[in-house]
């Protein structure tokens, strides 16, 4: 059970300073266009970072610092500093550095490649000290910003992993903020497995044309046929296929990327050997190699619905008329659930991330979705969230 | 004269030459500005600019008032937009004004120097920074690299920006940065009349910072001719050593159509031949350089490279005896 009248507080003086939280309407857009231009595909988050170490030395945070791993760090150290709150968002986006990465900044929206993901997230976060000052909020504990590199795709949440593993700090509670969707919470990770199915063709005559291509169909068509339980729920993406090169030359080679995943223990396992069954099926006939390789996975996890950070977050938002959307996460969450740690993934505004499609993210809803971190945060520092044992 | 135009310039690129990254501790710089109680204005001149106003109004009002108190007035002077420029500036916090508006019994004439002219009026600053309001890669240095030489130097009056470093080439030099009218008709002018001024990098930038008791002295052209005019007057009151100029490294905007680089060199040509006019040049012309200069970056220091280039004439053949006799000309 949540302290409802401690919450309440927390709400009134958040709901008083909406006004102040407006003015500061300028600092977060400039920081989210300024880090929305710097291109950071993963694996190239070094121009985003120091931007985000010169934030966090122009804010006054104490032990900022670059990582190993690359991901920048810094504290903001609370009034009695025993415990520690970790706000994450990953700097890194779906887009090459040859992308056109302009922001454009409208009445009513901010529009551009990597804006929703995750370039508001990163802004949001970079701005917290700032809008904490401003809305004379003084927390007790240390309040940890973490700008992790390395999260998408390939990057297989590197930072992030990096940064929990290795840091000496224990975390009381932790937050990842994610551009859209305005009431997104997410408390639980899906069971995720990402992998690649690799085929190659040796000596194609010009009657053995596009084997390689044929091959990877089939195999779709029997990954396509494998039993899938309504629930726990369990799907297989079909996220990117590639092979060939032009028009009238076989494809030697072609490629399939995939990710399964379940709500279900043990279910991704069992898919997954399936999967390896059809494909060492194909493997054996001839003139083709076939391989299926796992990129990156995640357990099952999290918190239940009924504890109180949840709780809390839902009363919030509720408060604040915003409509809750519970999924789980395969993202940054899951990283830090693995570790035990109490968490959750908050959207801060509506927009669109669409693939292909121009990114926006919408202005006016943003400051409700700031107010909703501030809340969670100073309920997580007012104890409010604690699991009584 | 050659010698002393060749000494001065050096001197010049040497002490008013920047590069915005010289003056990155802004909080030394305001703390200047307070000492010496300077109010400063930015000043965004626009027309139908909806889509790129609103980050450049985002990004001014941040980071040089919000954040760092270096802007006191941020004010956009509009030409009467017909998209929603007016609308977006007025909700992203700038102070929005319609020329047309302004000092009204002097009417109103459509151009930017119109604009940058009803600003000295309208605008409180001891300092007006003018900047375009076409950047799309919009950043506070726009500001604070132009303001700042004249936060720290009295005698300096009118900063300039340049782009696109100039970089050594392989074969000779790259163009200095200027634009295609400034590399095709400005600074070959500025050679001819007025060597010192080649060594401004970018004369036609829109982009500059300026005191008071400068822009209201001098006169506005109203259409492409302003910023060419402005050089000149200051050159022709203040002499070189009010100038500075700051290295603002890229800038990306709209290109020009060939057809509008047309239309802006005429307009930069009357008022250039006007000047002409009004220093009482037109009739004793100075005797013209065949030094043409342009210039190159060698880490931060810029230096000049000057060609000869001197056109020789041929007289018409009929004047050749050798050809009349070849010809029978004279039979």
């Amino acid at each position: 059970m949540i302290k409802k009248s401690e919450l309440k507080t927390i709400l009134e003086h958040l709901l008083k300073n909406r006004d102040e939280l407006h003015k500061l309407r300028e600092i977060v857009l400039a920081n989210a266009v300024m880090i929305g231009e710097i291109p950071a595909p993963s694996f190239s988050e070094a121009g985003r970072a120091r931007f985000l170490l010169d934030r966090f030395t122009e804010g006054g945070l104490q032990n900022i610092s670059c990582d190993e791993a690359g991901n920048p760090t810094a504290v903001l150290p609370g009034s009695n500093g025993k415990e520690n709150i970790l706000i994450s968002a990953h700097v890194d986006t779906e887009f090459e550095a040859g992308v056109d990465h302009t922001m454009h900044v409208s009445t009513d929206r901010i529009n551009g490649f990597g804006i929703a993901d995750n370039s508001l997230g990163v802004a949001v976060m970079a701005s917290l000290p700032t809008i904490l000052e401003r809305l004379g909020i003084r927390l007790k504990h240390n309040l940890v910003l973490l700008g992790a590199v390395k999260s998408l795709g390939k990057g297989d949440l590197e930072g992030l992993r990096f940064f929990i593993n290795h840091t000496p700090l224990t975390f009381k509670s932790a937050l990842c903020l994610e551009g859209v969707h305005l009431g997104r919470l997410s408390y639980s990770c899906l069971g995720m497995m990402r992998g690649e199915i690799s085929c190659t063709v040796e000596n194609v005559a010009s009657g053995d044309a596009s084997i390689a291509i044929m091959t990877l169909t089939k195999i779709i068509s029997r990954m396509m046929s494998i039993p899938l339980p309504q629930s726990p729920k369990t799907s297989i993406i079909l996220g990117s296929i590639s092979g060939g090169k032009t028009y009238g030359k076989p494809a030697t080679k072609a490629r399939l990327k995939f990710e399964i995943r379940s709500e279900q223990t043990g279910m991704i396992g069992d898919i997954l050997r399936t999967i390896q069954a059809i494909v060492d099926e194909m493997d054996s006939e001839e003139l083709v190699h076939v391989s299926v390789k796992v990129i990156s996975r995640n357990k099952t996890g999290g918190i239940d619905f009924t504890h109180p950070l949840v709780e809390t977050a839902r009363t919030i938002m509720k408060e604040l008329g915003i409509k809750a959307r519970m999924a789980p996460s395969v993202g940054d969450l899951s990283a830090i659930i693995a570790k035990g740690i109490p968490a959750l993934t908050l959207g801060l505004t509506s927009g669109s991330k669409k693939e292909d499609d121009f990114e926006y993210v919408d202005i006016d809803p943003l400051f409700t979705g700031i107010a909703q971190v501030l809340a969670v945060i100073c309920a997580i520092d007012g104890g409010i969230c604690d699991e009584i044992d | 004269m050659e010698a002393f135009v060749m000494k001065s310039i050096e001197q010049w690129l040497e002490k008013n030459t920047f590069h915005h990254s010289d003056f990155w501790d802004i909080l030394a710089l305001i703390r200047e500005k307070e000492r010496k109680g300077l109010k400063i204005s930015l000043c965004i001149p626009t027309l139908n600019e909806e889509k790129t106003i609103g980050k450049e109004l985002v990004i001014f009002k941040s980071e040089l008032m919000d954040r760092y108190p270096l802007i006191d007035e941020l004010a956009v002077i509009d030409s009467g937009s017909t998209d929603k420029t007016r609308e977006v500036a007025a909700a992203f916090g700038a102070d929005v004004y319609l020329s047309s508006e302004i000092l009204e019994p002097y009417g109103f004439k459509r151009g930017k120097g119109e604009n940058l002219w009803k600003a000295i009026y309208q605008l409180e600053g001891d300092i007006i920074c003018y900047v375009d309001a076409d950047i799309k890669n919009i950043h506070p240095r726009f500001c604070y690299g132009l303001v700042a030489p004249l936060i720290y130097r009295d005698e300096m009056q009118y900063v300039k920006a340049f782009y696109d470093r100039p970089l050594a080439f392989s074969q000779g030099i790259r163009p200095s940065g200027g634009g295609r009218v400034t590399e095709i008709l400005v600074r070959p002018l500025f050679s001819l009349f007025f060597p010192e001024l080649s060594a401004i990098i970018q004369p036609l930038s829109g982009e500059y910072a300026v005191r008071r008791e400068v822009l209201e002295a001098i006169a506005f052209p109203i259409g492409y001719g302003v910023e060419t005019s402005h050089i000149l007057d200051v050159y022709h009151h203040w002499g070189l050593d009010a100038f500075g100029q700051t290295d603002l490294d890229q800038r990306i905007h709209r290109n020009q159509t060939t057809l509008d680089l047309g239309k802006m060199s005429f307009g930069i040509l009357q008022s250039f031949l006007k000047r002409l006019e009004s220093f009482g040049m037109v009739d004793r012309l100075p005797e013209m350089s065949n030094l043409y200069r342009q210039f190159q970056a060698q880490e931060n220091r810029y230096e000049q490279v000057v060609k000869e280039i001197i056109e020789e004439e041929r007289p018409p053949m009929l004047e050749i005896p050798e050809y009349r006799k070849k010809y029978g000309v004279d039979s």
